[in-house]
């Protein structure tokens, strides 16, 4: 087994079941904050998915966009947290 | 062998991650789930961007790496202690079987104040001072 095809038939479905997991939750959450917890994570794995599919197709310059993406979550999750406490103050 | 290597860390990096996915839905409490995703997810995408790191043998994409995984490091905690503090003063309720609360009584829910002593303690208190007070008039 070589490592193209193991990352392809074990390491990439295995974060693909994360990910359905999490959109559970995402769906499910009872209150907003397990939705903003369940959206912080999948944008996690997708950076960990981006560095497999670099892996994956032998091209590095995939890497600058899990950079990005990290910048985004972490800008996500702090405007998320500031507006629920926002809203709380009305 | 850096093969070897790069399976090793990819395999176990998914692997924490789906640790990650399957607490945040078996976990009971919020808290406890914000604690679950950013322990276990960022160890994961660590593991997962360190065989990047391995598989290509460059240094500019190692640098790249390193920074993702400092920025991780970085803003994981900062984010679960925000997600945290404001859905403690939204009124998310702890686990009824969790066993200590620190925030209790230190936070004024109609003043939005938080304080480093108990709120109701310190009421009490202004209590017993006024009515010392009052004595003290009487007298």
């Amino acid at each position: 087994m070589t490592l193209h095809e193991f990352i392809f038939y074990i390491v990439t479905p295995i974060l693909s079941i994360s990910v359905l997991l999490i959109l559970y939750r995402f769906l499910k959450g009872p209150s907003i904050v397990d939705r903003i917890i369940a959206l912080d994570l999948i944008i996690t794995t997708g950076i960990g998915f981006i560095a497999a599919y670099s892996i994956l197709t032998n091209r590095p310059s995939f890497l600058d966009v899990a950079m990005i993406l990290a910048l985004i979550a972490f800008l996500g999750t702090v405007a998320f947290s500031y507006y629920i406490q926002k809203r709380n103050k009305k | 062998m850096t093969d070897i290597f790069v399976a090793i860390f990819s395999l176990s990096g998914a692997i924490f991650i789906l640790l990650a996915s399957i607490g945040l839905i078996r976990m009971p409490d919020s808290y406890l789930r914000i604690s679950v995703t950013t322990k276990a997810a960022t160890l994961g995408i660590g593991l997962l961007l360190l065989a990047a790191a391995i598989h290509f043998q460059d240094f500019s994409i190692t640098t790249r790496v390193l920074a993702i995984i400092l920025f991780i490091l970085l803003t994981a905690p900062i984010s679960g202690h925000l997600i945290g503090r404001a859905s403690y003063f939204s009124g998310v309720k702890l686990w009824k079987h969790s066993i200590m609360d620190d925030m209790d009584g230190k936070y004024h829910k109609a003043t939005q104040e938080l304080k480093s002593e108990d709120v109701e303690e310190l009421k009490k208190l202004d209590k017993i001072e006024k009515k010392l007070v009052k004595k003290k008039n009487s007298k």
